[in-house]
């Protein structure tokens, strides 16, 4: 196997990074791929509470990097989906603690173990971003169709550009079809025509999400909901599949009840 | 010129304008070489922005005040003054002076080179994206956008093949017949030698415009084709 490195990042914080790693882990790891999440956000990890391994830990990247354990101590092994594992951030250390080229090595080391390491990008431009990016092979850039969230990903495209990363791929996260058909907020489109790069993913806003997180259960376990089923699209455009994109302009069942009254 | 003995101070064109760094001598023998300099040559030193290097002399408001006025009676403005002495940092700063200068990112700034000639343009062939920020001495052309939060900086003028909305100084050394087009022309600021708009909010924005000084007003136009 030589598995593909795939960074999610976006500049902006709160955007749902750590909810896309996951979700796209599980959305990968449930069709018959192998996935390892390497969490890169040292200091502040978040990764493995949203996947519900936060008990399991035990080593973790900075124990990898200096030595401390193998890599396949640090590797923790998800037991609803056999071939999905993470590698956990510390706590306790921050952003320094790993350089660019320790990231490289540790991902050519997992490189034959798995179809795909996916690493969650931390907030920013600095260190723990250079990290992320440093060994992928794809970047994701995630943005939530809002002004500010935009203008980032706009810095970030630049900056992987300047770095001869090429061209990352968009998904646009937590869209509100209502507010967008009322003109309140930025469309995909409106979206498309700043960036100016690939899309590779629409999410609606889905409140499931919020309780999925909380609960350490990915939303795209289940694929009733449509955030969960965007994921698994996302996921299926990542191995090479056509995709039509979900239509969220579609009325849902309860706005053709209340169109009815 | 034969006689202004070269170690005394030393010129160079940045991006800001014209860096002087001043070298090991009285503060007197300084500015007098200075200003013999400037007297020399006028020509290259009209409407020129000046950074000054003072090393660590220590300058007290009347002495750099004083040198201000020199300096703006023949056509240059004193815009920073850099020093290693925390009296003359505080001089300058009472006097409004910057006392920092941004420095060169390497990965980001797309190129400064020096002094090119009037006619030479930079050719930008890609979108120029937020915190990419594009310097040069002369005329500037990119095809493709200028996002919001990117900077282009001309001393010439400025020409976007694409939607321009970012910020753009066309004239930054203080042309006023400097132009900047665009084929959506809807800046977050525009600026031309001194003068600084802000653009409209306006609704049809898929024309060809042309802002330019007119009478010292910073006006706007569509492209007209003749």
């Amino acid at each position: 196997m030589t598995g593909k490195v795939v960074t999610i990042t976006s500049g902006k914080g709160g955007v749902g990074k750590t909810t896309a790693v996951a979700n796209l882990a599980v959305a990968l790891a449930g069709r018959g791929q192998k996935v390892a999440c390497v969490d890169g956000d040292i200091g502040l990890r978040n990764l493995d509470v949203v996947m519900g391994l936060e008990n399991r830990i035990v080593y973790d990247l900075v124990d990898v990097v200096e030595g401390r354990c193998r890599l396949r101590q640090a590797m923790i092994r998800d037991k609803r989906l056999p071939d999905l594992y993470l590698i956990p951030a510390a706590q306790t250390r921050d952003k320094t603690a790993v350089s660019p080229s320790d990231m490289i090595r540790l991902c050519d080391e997992l490189r034959p173990e798995v179809d795909w390491i996916l690493i969650d990008s931390p907030a920013g431009i600095e260190r723990g971003f250079k990290n992320a990016v440093a060994a992928a092979d794809r970047v994701l850039v995630l943005t939530n169709p809002d002004v500010s969230a935009v203008r980032d990903a706009d810095r970030v495209i630049g900056i992987l550009d300047a770095e001869g990363k090429g061209s990352p791929a968009l998904v646009i996260n937590r869209l509100n079809p209502i507010l967008v058909r009322r003109g309140d907020m930025l469309s995909v489109e409106d979206v498309l025509d700043l960036l100016a790069i690939d899309l590779i993913g629409i999410v609606p806003e889905d409140e499931n999400v919020i309780v999925a997180s909380n609960k350490g259960q990915p939303l795209a376990m289940d694929s009733k909901s449509k955030a969960g089923q965007a994921f698994q699209n996302v996921a299926r455009r990542l191995m090479g599949e056509k995709v039509p994109f979900l239509d969220l302009e579609a009325p849902g069942l309860l706005q053709r009840l209340l169109g009815r009254m | 010129m034969d006689a202004t003995p070269p170690s005394l101070f030393q010129i160079k064109g940045i991006r800001e304008g014209l860096l002087i760094t001043l070298g090991e001598a009285s503060w007197e023998d300084l500015e007098a070489a200075l200003i013999q300099n400037i007297d020399d040559q006028p020509a290259f030193f009209q409407g020129a922005r000046m950074v000054l290097d003072v090393g660590l002399h220590d300058l007290r408001v009347a002495v750099l005040s004083e040198l201000r006025d020199k300096l703006s009676e023949r056509g240059i403005s004193l815009w920073a003054v850099l020093s290693e002495s925390p009296v003359t940092e505080t001089t300058a700063q009472n006097l409004g002076l910057a006392t920092r200068i941004a420095k060169p990112r390497p990965a980001e700034l797309q190129s400064v080179p020096e002094a090119a000639p009037e006619n030479a343009a930079l050719w930008v062939r890609q979108t120029v994206r937020s915190g990419q920020r594009i310097a040069y001495s002369g005329n500037v052309v990119v095809l493709g956008d200028v996002n919001p939060g990117a900077e282009i900086i001309a001393s010439g003028s400025v020409i976007v093949w694409g939607r321009l909305r970012g910020v753009v100084h066309a004239g930054a050394e203080g042309d006023e017949g400097a132009l900047v087009c665009a084929l959506e022309l809807s800046p977050t600021q525009l600026r031309i030698a001194g003068e600084i708009a802000v653009s409209p909010k306006k609704e049809d924005k898929n024309r060809p415009e042309v802002a330019r000084l007119k009478d010292g007003q910073l006006v706007a136009e569509p492209w007209q084709a003749n």
